[in-house]
């Protein structure tokens, strides 16, 4: 009696507009929905430091390093907001990084794909930054305080690292012939994968009516993916670039862009783990997180012993 | 003798910490985030490394999170009880003349 009296009280809340706060009751598939998506989310991003980071030895001028190792830095940040955003659900930091380095946890797919080119990193900030800030806009105004006020603060970040991609994908279309080729070579090979970074299909979605009914969304994939399409192909013939889609038709009654169908056989493969390049970023992780074992257990021998000789002073 | 609190696997995280920055001269501090540190000096770097990345802050408090006591959520009301009668403590509670300020 009295759970399905706490249910609807919640769902009251939440249809009410009330922020919900971390000692807050909130019915237990709530946490754990929470706990799945913010840390599959922190994950996303720590594991998005990869393909960029991939680039920063070679950029092509003082100035574009120091814009990528500033971006790059942003990310981890972005994946600190969120793993403690996550924390105060109850879960624990050591735990969530575990699922990640043991290959079980899920991130975004997009990250699973090759940076090839210079290119790759201009069109990463124009159109994955530009997937990632439409989804975080919606989320920041999500039922759970501690995750919606991280993606205010992220989207307040990310839209620098947009604007830098578009920045550079303006130039490069604008530059030499062989710059042309690169940047539509990129735009080519990025643009399905970012597609599929807004998810399935809303009938099959399972989580989404959920999570909509909890005010964690506040639209569905195929929304949000529409609208990153309309706003993407505008800015892609503004630089005279081309999107690869036989199938793009602007719909005058709609106003939207018609697209053509993601090849959903690729999506699940790579969510599977069987995209090219899911065993190497695991493997990266699983160094780096090894290879600051050393870091970490001095820092904390320093806070052991100046506490100690801090006692002793005493 | 025990180690640091929390520190139960061999591969630590750290005590986690509260961090709550001032934005501006003058203007109080605020809940910012948390975050992982082996002291409170360390917490004060990562804090600015995490939360100040763009000078969004002028002064950093940073707080061990287990110090941190708060009310409770949204089932605690009674506790807040007490101000709800007093519509006597605001201004709109009073009527008063309007005063012109011109004289004629």
């Amino acid at each position: 009696m009295s759970d399905q009296g706490e249910q609807k009280s919640f769902q009251e809340r939440i249809d009410n507009g009330e922020t919900i706060e971390p000692k807050d009751d909130m019915p237990d598939r709530y946490r754990k929905q929470l706990i799945r998506m913010m840390s599959q989310h922190a994950h996303s991003e720590v594991v998005g430091m990869l393909p960029e980071g991939n680039w920063i030895t070679r950029a092509p001028s003082l100035r574009r390093k120091m814009i990528l190792l500033s971006k790059v830095q942003d990310e981890a940040g972005h994946g600190l907001y969120l793993y403690s955003a996550t924390e105060t659900l109850g879960a624990s930091r050591q735990e969530v990084i575990d699922q990640l380095l043991e290959g079980k946890a899920k991130y975004s797919s997009i990250f699973n794909y090759p940076t090839l080119s210079w290119a790759d990193v201009a069109v990463i900030g124009w159109l994955v930054d530009g997937a990632a800030i439409i989804n975080q806009t919606m989320l920041a105004r999500s039922s759970y305080g501690p995750y919606s006020r991280a993606m205010v603060r992220i989207c307040k970040e990310e839209s620098f690292h947009k604007k830098q991609g578009y920045e550079m994908v303006a130039k490069m279309a604008d530059g030499t012939p062989e710059q042309q080729e690169m940047i539509q070579d990129a735009v080519d090979r990025w643009w399905w994968p970012t597609l599929m970074m807004f998810g399935p299909h809303d009938e099959d979605s399972p989580n989404s009516a959920e999570l909509i009914k909890w005010g964690v969304k506040s639209k569905t994939n195929d929304e949000l993916r529409q609208s990153f399409v309309d706003r993407h192909i505008a800015e892609a013939h503004e630089v005279g670039l081309e999107i690869p889609d036989d199938e793009l038709e602007y719909n005058e009654e709609t106003g939207h862009w018609e697209f053509g169908e993601i090849d959903w056989d690729e999506f699940w493969n790579v969510v599977k783990g069987n995209g090219p390049m899911n065993k190497e970023r695991i493997k990266a992780r699983r160094e780096a997180h090894e290879n600051g074992k050393w870091v970490r257990e001095a820092a904390e021998e320093y806070a052991r012993k100046q506490k100690l000789s801090k006692e002793k002073a005493s | 003798m025990s180690k640091e609190n929390g520190n139960k696997s061999e591969d630590t995280q750290w005590p986690l910490w509260e961090v709550f920055t001032q934005p501006r001269d003058g203007k109080p501090h605020e809940h910012a985030g948390s975050l992982h540190a082996p002291d409170a000096e360390k917490a004060l770097e990562n804090a600015r490394d995490v939360y100040t990345r763009r000078k969004e802050a002028v002064n950093i408090w940073v707080v061990p999170s287990d110090q941190i006591v708060a009310s409770k959520g949204e089932d605690e009301g009674p506790f807040f009880d007490p101000a709800d009668d007093k519509p006597y403590r605001h201004p709109q509670f009073y009527s008063v003349p309007r005063v012109s300020k011109r004289r004629s």
